[in-house]
């Protein structure tokens, strides 16, 4: 989940990494009564995606005026397809020179990645490819986590001058946000070294690992959900991974890789699939909620329904199949395929309550489909 | 890595539902379950088998090899570490919605203490004729027979299709790895690879991949290597990109991981890619000559 820039501030700040001061507006008045606060401001949309600056989000503002005008028009705007609602105002800080700081989980490694370069302000992949002997790399075992120690070797000899100090400080600090909120990424871009010595986080880039939401529910209240559309939320709500795609095949089957294959072979055969929807592992009861989610699809013109048991048992998914069909008489063509635990079960339920027979494979179905469809 | 009928497995969790569910069914095949842990029902008989609180116990008592897990996710991490330090071999870690970094942090554990895990998130692991640990239809003859084809895969339903459809085409599987659809995981596809490739009896291998990660990268790196042949299926051609497909580790961001980039280093590796898994037996017909 991710946090954005006003909400990702505070956890730094809570575990005293310098940030600079501001406030979060709605509206171009509140936006410039912060202003006369603070003096001198940054406008800066907020919306859980970064290129901001490139799209016209962040803008300076040395009066009061000049951020209600920038807010006016900045709220209200679309980033990435995001709307902006609000804008954070900080205080300008006399930026002296910009670094990169980051901790993220690295499957290469199996553990934390700390991430840090002296140059900063660009994004990473620009760095990486333009400035990649000035980006510096620490695998972490999370046993032992990043020590003070370990922090200044990292930083020691970047010519980074009376703030090194301060930069291994915040870098020590940096790892402890990420151990304490179970960030999948948490990203100082830039940090920076202030003409007075300071060492600020200007921006940051939090994400939260998805599954350590349930023991972060304090703290995962200030993360931007997902974006869903109105399906993609009812399937949520009732407990299922929907993802709505463009075509107008539907599609239904058991566990991630098998659904993923279902809209492969669809595409394959000339067809283009109309969802992501499965209902593997513990969630193989639901398929009679699953499949009306569904067909209240009205671009659905066809049904592809591949079950291939293993832990997921296809009598039962095949019921609670059956249990929709029959609720709802959907007039539009359905094709199965099932295998594995369960199908004889599931296969003789077919026959006598539906009067259908599966077809002998996942392509024989699916290419049903992409006929049937396009008919 | 490979679970062999010899090999003494302990039941994490054996007293749950699941737990009990599949104990059953690995037993009836043939797996050596000695012992199972349940903190609250310890001293007493489930499945036939010694309940202890730990693993530490089970250890000392029975003694055990494997450790399969059938625990919650937010209690997997101190399940782990205790099998782990009473000196599991291996662990087959089950359970999906694990937070990442209590991953992280059982994986270094085991890597130190040289225990090899599979998982999380996988469905186990199946030798046919031998015996399986996790929630595999090992017992379906139409999935699993005893032949000559190593089986790997992120993903246990879209595995257990392919193992039908290998079995479908008049061959068996020498071995069945489910090696977990997250994005961390401790027996990577080249590990699985490297360990089926070794393996006694097998004389080709069959890789199911997804987008996401670059571990079928770093394994077509090995595939090279190989004299046995090797056939892959990617799932994941027609997903979108920055969406998570179901499982965690199945996530295109910018133009990592994508399908196109799987296929083209297990290509360049020598590996043939299928289009459809129901193209399975003819692939492996083509690359074996029977």
């Amino acid at each position: 989940m991710n946090f954005e820039e006003h909400a990702a501030k505070p956890l730094l700040a809570g575990l005293g990494i310098a940030v600079p001061r501001g406030g979060l507006a709605q509206t171009p008045d509140a936006a410039a009564a912060i202003a006369a606060r603070l003096g001198a401001v940054v406008v800066k949309a907020q919306v859980p995606t970064g290129k901001r600056g490139k799209a016209g989000g962040i803008k300076l503002a040395a009066t009061p005026d000049e951020a209600r005008n920038h807010a006016e028009a900045i709220i209200g705007m679309e980033i990435a397809g995001h709307r902006v609602e609000k804008v954070l105002i900080e205080e300008r800080m006399p930026i002296e020179r910009e670094l990169y700081a980051a901790v993220l989980n690295d499957p290469a490694s199996q553990g934390p990645l700390v991430m840090f370069s002296t140059a900063g302000g660009m994004d990473i992949e620009e760095m990486a490819a333009t400035a990649p002997d000035r980006l510096h790399l620490r695998p972490v075992d999370i046993r032992r986590g990043l020590t003070h120690a370990d922090a200044a070797t990292l930083v020691q000899g970047l010519a980074l001058g009376a703030a090194e100090g301060k930069v291994a400080d915040t870098l020590a600090r940096l790892y402890e946000v990420y151990a304490a909120y179970d960030a999948e990424l948490v990203e100082i871009n830039p940090l920076i070294v202030t003409t007075d010595g300071r060492v600020v986080a200007l921006d940051c880039k939090f994400v939260m690992d998805d599954s350590a939401i349930v023991r972060q529910s304090g703290v995962a209240r200030a993360g931007t959900p997902e974006k869903l559309t109105g399906l993609e939320a009812s399937a949520k709500a009732a407990g299922l991974k929907y993802i709505d795609l463009e075509g107008d095949i539907g599609v239904l089957a058991n566990g991630a890789g098998l659904t993923m294959t279902t809209m492969d072979v669809v595409r394959h055969h000339g067809g283009r699939p109309a969802n992501f929807l499965e209902i593997g592992g513990e969630s193989y009861t639901q398929a009679k909620p699953a499949l009306e989610l569904l067909l209240s699809n009205p671009r659905i013109k066809s049904l592809v329904i591949n079950f291939c048991g293993a832990f997921a048992r296809t009598d039962v998914m095949t019921q609670g199949v059956i249990e929709a069909i029959e609720a709802l008489q959907p007039r539009l063509p359905i094709f199965f395929s099932v295998h594995g635990t369960g199908d004889e079960e599931a296969i003789r339920m077919l026959k006598d309550r539906l009067g259908v027979t599966p077809l002998a494979t996942m392509d024989d179905a699916s290419k049903a489909a992409v006929e049937a469809a396009a008919k | 890595m490979i679970i062999r009928g010899t090999d003494r497995v302990l039941v994490m969790g054996i007293t749950g539902k699941q737990g009990t569910f599949w104990t059953e069914r690995m037993q009836a095949y043939g797996t050596r379950i000695v012992a199972g842990t349940n903190p609250n029902k310890a001293g007493t008989l489930h499945c036939d088998v010694p309940v202890f609180a730990t693993a530490g116990d089970a250890m000392q008592s029975a003694g055990f090899d494997v450790a399969v897990l059938f625990i919650p996710p937010l209690m997997v991490k101190e399940a782990a570490m205790d099998a782990i330090e009473a000196g599991a071999r291996g662990l087959v870690v089950l359970t999906e919605h694990i937070p990442v970094q209590d991953v992280m942090y059982f994986v270094a554990a085991a890597k130190e203490r040289g225990a090899r895990i599979l998982g999380p998130n996988t469905a186990g692991a199946v030798t046919p004729g031998e015996c399986f640990a996790g929630f595999m239809p090992a017992f379906n003859e139409r999935i699993f027979r005893k032949g000559s084809i190593g089986v790997l895969s992120r993903s246990g339903s879209l595995g257990t299709l392919l193992c039908l459809n290998v079995v479908q085409a008049g061959y068996g599987e020498s071995a069945f790895v489910g090696i977990g659809g997250d994005p961390i995981i401790g027996t990577t596809t080249r590990d699985a690879l490297v360990a089926l490739d070794t393996f006694p009896g097998t004389e080709a291998v069959v890789m199911v991949g997804e987008i996401g990660g670059s571990m079928e990268e770093e394994a077509a790196d090995y595939a090279k290597t190989m004299t046995k042949p090797v056939v892959a299926f990617i799932a994941g051609g027609a997903s979108p990109k920055g969406r998570k497909m179901g499982h965690a580790g199945a996530i295109v961001m910018g133009d990592k991981g994508t399908y196109a980039s799987k296929r083209a280093a297990l290509e360049a590796a020598g590996v043939s890619v299928l289009d459809t898994p129901s193209d399975v037996g003819a692939a492996l017909k083509a690359a074996l000559g029977h």
